[in-house]
């Protein structure tokens, strides 16, 4: 049949994406400066679109808006950190508590974090087991949560991912969670670099690892969301009540759903862990749970792609592109050409996109809050850029620590104004490959 | 082969189904009709498992069936078709068909034949999104998701809603159809002009209770139904 022939097209796309995309990490890896800004921003943008994926599934697929995943994450990463603090390490580590209360450590089982066994076996099963106890978690606070709708799930999984952080920062819990401070001197992504016998490294891996963990749990995403489970998830999506007239246990499937979303959320804040070097639970707050929306929502609700898609360049963008702006910019001269640049490159970017931005709305939805709040930003920034050159300021006014952060609430708004079906809508990327063969097996089934 | 015992449903406190008791035989086309309020839907969701009963039982081939969860009755082999049609509208017709047939795990290519066979404008558009179907067509759809199932017993709550005059028609050719080939239909209508004439059986309900039963015949040519119903 052409579904069979279409979605394995797909899948192979798919896949061989992904490989391409891995095997340029390595050879970047090796031949960049390990210190570019570019691998923060591949191992963050790994750990986040995971957590993005898997926040998907359940609010973009399943349908349940959940507002829990630093929560998950959370349980994911202190899993992973109290289980690899090597042995040796641990009374210093945990000093302010006289030694740790597990007194093992899972890499140190399989003999150390200096034999490849002991890494790879350790690290993996640590961050599975961060997996687990997520969804366990999950699976307990599912039983009354799930019960609820909307609003009072996204209210009930936020509340319970504060009271997590709250109890994981208690001091009784201090011999296994190291209370308020920080869980330190675990194995990281750099403990992948493979080191030659004088010490240097030969290979890179640091970047791939974490690409690597993320590529294969989206894979398994994605099968599940294309096999009969995914499809009874967005058949609970769009009607519950036709859903259950057809079969399908809602309570189980919503259940099924959440656990694995939180399954991976806990294996991404297993990875967030090593990318951050440590564990600590004031990092899991609300406003991470809503970075990680604000990607889901950028991507488009519903689309695999679209969320690792908006990971990275949202990642980008905070991490890397837009760091400039938290500098000053001084310029020597009121001539000097950068900054005449500056001021040509800023006038054609205002100007360009405010009236891309009004032509959209004209042939498109045509509303007249959205044009009349374009002139007026436009506006007022070119009315700044006017200020900027009639008096011949050398300083870029309003530059400086914290403008980055102004510039990219604006962008986030821009796009949850004007683009609301996000990147990539409820499409996947595969789809730009298959529109043709699409209508042809469309003419062919009649 | 499907009874129904005094059954009664209440929401919250107001009895909506007062102690209701009829019987679907094998292979037959049952139908209840009354006016809006009647209690015919909440005896369907009832049977389909969606509405707990306050009293009664329900059997099927003998087996109690009361109270057992919508994926059960499922399986077991009775299949609503939802009032309103509420197809996925953001999937594709093909795997709105396969939701129907969630619950089995062997070979659907027969099944899938079979109801693209019933209704060829499905194969014609198995790639479009259900959203984009025409109302006729969604309800084809509703109909043939349900017989992914493979019931043994297929309900349906109000198919002709908001359809036009020839769309009806034609669903009420293919409800005959189905039966014909084998499967029991419990067919509820506002409509009863069209359903007493393809109904063997058809039960009159009025404000819970059922107050006149007969064949499709006796209750087109009854004063009382034509009267309240039938608007002659």
């Amino acid at each position: 049949m052409t579904l069979q022939k279409k979605d394995k097209t797909g899948a192979l796309i798919g896949l061989a994406a992904a490989a391409a995309f891995l095997i340029l990490v390595i050879v970047l890896e090796n031949t960049l400066a390990p210190t570019s800004q570019l691998f923060v921003v591949l191992k963050k943008g790994a750990v986040y679109s995971l957590v993005a994926v898997s926040m998907n599934l359940l609010n973009g697929f399943t349908g349940l808006f959940s507002l829990g995943q630093a929560g998950f994450m959370l349980l994911g990463a202190y899993t992973y950190a109290i289980l690899t603090v090597p042995v040796a390490v641990k009374d210093q580590v945990y000093y302010l508590f006289g030694g740790s209360a597990v007194k093992f450590s899972l890499p140190d089982l399989f003999g150390g974090l200096d034999t490849p066994v002991g890494l790879i076996l350790g690290v993996i099963l640590a961050i599975l087991l961060g997996g687990c106890v997520a969804a366990l978690f999950a699976w307990l606070i599912g039983l009354p949560v799930l019960r609820l709708k909307s609003d009072y799930l996204a209210i009930a999984t936020l509340g319970f991912a504060e009271i997590l952080r709250a109890i994981f920062q208690w001091q009784a819990l201090g011999p296994v969670t190291n209370g308020a401070n920080m869980i330190t001197q675990i194995p990281t992504f750099n403990n992948f670099n493979i080191t030659g016998p004088d010490g240097k490294v030969v290979l890179y891996l640091s970047a791939f690892f974490p690409l690597l963990i993320a590529t294969l749990c989206i894979i398994v995403i994605v099968m599940l969301i294309n096999s009969s489970y995914g499809r009874a998830f967005k058949a609970i999506r769009e009607d519950e009540i036709a859903a259950e007239a057809m079969g399908i246990n809602l309570p189980r499937h919503k259940m099924l759903s959440f656990c694995i979303s939180s399954f991976f959320a806990g294996v991404g804040g297993a990875l967030f862990a090593m990318f951050a070097n440590n564990a600590q639970a004031k990092v899991y707050t609300s406003t991470m749970t809503y970075e990680i929306l604000l990607i889901v929502v950028i991507g488009g609700i519903g689309s695999i792609s679209g969320s690792c898609l908006a990971t990275f360049l949202y990642v980008a963008c905070s991490e890397w592109w837009l760091r400039f702006l938290d500098n000053k910019m001084v310029f020597t001269s009121t001539m000097q050409p950068k900054r005449i640049a500056f001021i040509v490159i800023f006038a054609v970017v205002v100007i360009g996109g405010a009236f891309l931005l009004i032509r959209r709305e004209r042939k498109g939805p045509g509303r007249m809050w959205a044009e009349i709040l374009t002139w007026i930003v436009a506006l007022l920034l070119l009315g700044w850029l006017g200020y900027f050159i009639v008096t011949g300021s050398l300083n870029v006014p309003l530059m400086g620590t914290g403008f980055r952060m102004v510039v990219f609430s604006v962008v986030i708004m821009i796009v949850v104004l004007f683009f609301r079906q996000g990147i990539m809508g409820d499409k996947e990327f595969t789809d730009l490959f298959l529109r043709g063969k699409k209508a042809i097996g469309k003419e062919g089934a009649k | 082969m499907l009874k129904i015992d005094e059954l009664k449903v209440s929401y919250g406190g107001i009895e909506a189904v007062k102690g209701v008791t009829f019987e679907v035989p094998e292979r037959k086309i049952i139908t209840l009709i009354g006016a809006n309020g009647a209690g015919k839907s909440t005896t369907l969701r009832t049977i389909a498992g969606l509405v707990k009963p306050a009293h009664g039982r329900i059997h099927l081939q003998g087996e109690d069936i009361t109270g057992l969860s919508p994926d059960r009755i499922v399986s077991k082999g009775i299949t609503l078709v939802p009032e309103g049609r509420r197809v996925f509208p953001d999937l594709t017709v093909l795997e709105n068909l396969k939701i129907g047939a969630y619950l089995r795990k062997d070979d659907l290519t027969d099944d899938l034949n079979w109801v693209y066979e019933l209704f060829p404008r499905l194969k014609e558009r198995s790639w479009q999104a259900a959203g984009t179907l025409s109302g006729g067509e969604q309800q084809m759809l509703a109909v043939g998701r349900a017989l992914m199932s493979r019931p043994k017993i297929i309900m349906m709550d109000e198919p002709s809603l908001g359809l036009a005059p020839i769309v009806v028609k034609g669903i009420f050719d293919i409800i005959k159809e189905i039966n014909k080939q084998g499967v029991t239909v419990l067919l509820i209508e506002q409509n009863a002009n069209m359903a007493l004439k393809i109904a063997d059986i058809g039960y009159v309900l009025e404000t819970g209770r059922i107050t006149l039963s007969g064949t499709g015949r006796e209750l087109l040519s009854n004063e009382a139904v034509k009267k309240a119903y039938l608007g002659t």
